[in-house]
């Protein structure tokens, strides 16, 4: 028996939100009293034997060139397969877009019932009670797996990374990679950029700021705070900004340590994307914004005279010039 | 060609979220009930545009629910579609309603399965994964944008920080988000007509399901906002810093 944790990657290096997966299910592990093991498939710059230091023993490996783009049907193949082999009863992946991709047909194959989006530990003293989010961030719920395998899908910026001591022994394991069924024929990446879903300070502005060319100072705010930017949904339709950046019921939905929303009425279906961050601010001209009923700091006033001091003090606090 | 979209009930965006039944059960009672809006305004909004294009095309809304779910299925059907099929069942999890609609969709011929890229109630992302997983069936999740030339469908699908452009054979299955197409509001002519498209309700088969949900509840209420002037966003920064510690 074991918990087999899905390690992803992007440009060699592992994602943030796979260290939460790892060190989740490495504290899953500890509690049911298995071994946690990895899979990772595809190829990584990354000296993987280190990763035992979150908490891991054994880490399986398909290093395929191809394995490095999402190809859904052979993950959900090989992951079963070395599920198997290992015995894993319970797999923990990140419930990000290739755990979207993914997570769904490994329950099938598997036969595994799937709690997508796991907030927290699951409780396993009587049955296996997953809590996750649902009605968009508006409540939480408690899950019972009810078969023998069992998967989760953690939310990003849920759990978090710690480190120890170890290292993880590496199993280069010899299953044949099929041609994919998918063809992947382009991938525009931004590269070098926080990612919305990872960061842990999100800077956000809504239509109060008027129009894109408005948008200079959110960025630079983001920059100072090692932030990603968002939006609103009427910013996105509007074509101020990237659809990408789209928060809410009908966007991106965010946990962030930090959200900073500029110029945002917060709406209902603005909040189901953002109320699970940790602490939000809200800069708004309008007293009676609702967005401050969910705020724990809060500036009335005019954006735009706001934002070029709150700027300079940022600045001042980083020592930047 | 013949298209299957999946179409589920959620209550409106609007809706308050309170439980009952010591937090076993979601209060309904005022609630309006809605097409899930990736469903209505992604998945059937595109597949009544592919349907538009070629008239020849065969139309069809799933939705496994019971009879109180009819009237959401013939808001739907004013939008577009050629008949409906209500799977005569309780949702119980993912996996049931996924081994319901594979039920039907098995040898009906199906060139496309359109799913919504989640529910805005139970945010499963679940369902159309586990229709293809069961059909093995290629599965699209979080594609915003499709096109079909011929047996081929090329999409755009979201990744993390970016897109890909993927092409794959047909049959498939896709969850659709933003940017597959616009919302659309029904016209007179849409609503008359959808009071006789057929709405054929059909029994469940056996299924398993792999989960249950044991109790809600609701997320702590916040402290209050504390203020701070607007003439002096240093004291914000200094509050981030010293007492929230985040920056
Ligand atoms: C089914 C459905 C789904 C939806 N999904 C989403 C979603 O996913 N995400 C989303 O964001 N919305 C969503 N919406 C839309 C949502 O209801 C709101 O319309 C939207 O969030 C409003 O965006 P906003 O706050 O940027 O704009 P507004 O509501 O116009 O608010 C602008 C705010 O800026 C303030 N302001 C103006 N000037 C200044 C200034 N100089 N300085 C400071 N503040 C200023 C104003 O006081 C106001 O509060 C959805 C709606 C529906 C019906
Ligand atoms: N009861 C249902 N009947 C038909 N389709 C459904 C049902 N529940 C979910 N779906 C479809 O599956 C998608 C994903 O749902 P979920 O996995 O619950 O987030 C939805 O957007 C619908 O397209």
């Amino acid at each position: 028996m074991s918990v087999l944790i899905f390690i992803d990657h992007s440009e060699g290096k592992i994602k943030k939100t796979s260290l939460e997966a790892i060190c989740y299910g490495a504290a899953l592990a500890k509690q049911t009293g298995v071994p946690a093991e990895g899979i990772l498939l595809g190829t990584v710059s990354e000296d993987l034997g280190s990763l035992g230091k979150y908490g891991i023993q054994k880490i399986h490996t398909v290093s395929q060139e191809s394995l490095n783009q999402l190809d859904a049907e052979q993950y959900i193949r090989i992951i079963s397969t070395v599920a198997g082999t290992c015995g894993a009863t319970i797999i923990v992946l990140s419930h990000t877009n290739t755990g979207r991709a993914i997570s769904p047909g490994l329950s099938v194959r598997l036969k595994a019932g799937l709690v997508t989006g796991a907030t927290a530990l699951p409780e396993t003293s009587a049955g296996f009670l997953v809590k996750k989010n649902v009605f968009s961030g508006k409540a939480f719920c408690t899950v019972s797996i009810k078969t023998d395998t069992k998967i989760i899908s953690l939310n990003p910026n849920v759990f978090p990374v710690k480190t120890g001591e170890g290292s993880a022994e590496i199993i280069a394991e010899n299953i044949p990679v099929g041609p994919p069924v998918v063809t992947i024929k382009s991938v525009s990446k931004a590269t070098g950029e926080i990612l919305l879903t990872e960061a842990e300070i999100v800077v956000s502005g809504g239509r109060g700021m008027k129009g894109p060319e408005n948008w200079g100072p959110i960025e630079e705010l983001a920059k100072l705070l090692h932030a990603a930017t968002a939006c609103s949904r009427p910013v996105a339709d509007a074509g101020w900004r990237p659809h990408n950046e789209h928060v809410g019921q009908t966007g991106i939905a965010i946990a962030p340590n930090l959200y900073i929303a500029i110029g945002i009425s917060g709406a209902i279906q603005h909040l189901a994307g953002v109320n699970r961050s940790k602490v939000i601010v809200v800069i708004n001209k309008d007293p009676e914004a609702p967005f401050f009923k969910s705020a724990d700091y809060g500036i009335v006033g005019d954006a735009f005279e706001i934002l070029p001091k709150l700027i300079s003090a940022v600045k001042k606090l980083k020592g930047v010039a | 060609m013949k298209i299957l979209v999946c179409i589920s009930k959620t209550p409106d965006t609007t809706a308050k979220i309170a439980f009952t039944d010591n937090n076993r059960k979601f209060v309904t009672e005022g609630v309006q009930w809605i097409l899930n809006p990736y469903d209505e305004w992604y998945a059937l909004v595109r597949a009544i545009e592919i349907k538009e294009k070629d008239p020849s095309t065969a139309l069809h809304l799933i939705m496994v629910g019971g009879a109180d779910c009819d009237a959401v299925i013939r808001k739907a059907l004013a939008l577009g579609g050629d008949e409906a099929i209500r799977v005569n069942a309780e949702p119980r999890d993912s996996f049931y309603v996924a081994s319901q609609i594979a039920n039907v969709a098995k040898g009906a011929g199906y060139d496309l399965i359109f799913t919504g890229k989640e529910t805005i109630d139970f945010n499963g992302a679940s369902v159309g994964g586990m229709i293809a997983g069961l059909l093995e069936l290629p599965f699209i999740s979080l594609a915003a944008r499709f096109d079909l030339s011929g047996n081929e469908a090329t999409l755009i699908r979201e990744i993390e920080g970016g897109e890909e452009t993927v092409s794959v054979k047909l049959p498939l299955v896709i969850g659709c988000q933003k940017g597959m197409a616009e919302q659309r509001i029904p016209n007179m002519k849409g609503i008359m007509g959808a009071r006789s498209k057929p709405l054929k309700v059909v029994e469940p088969v056996a299924a398993e399901s792999f989960t249950e949900i044991v109790s809600f509840e609701l997320p702590p209420v916040k402290k209050g906002v504390k203020l701070v002037p607007a003439d002096n966003p240093e004291e914000l920064v200094r509050l981030l810093h010293e007492e929230a510690k985040l920056i």
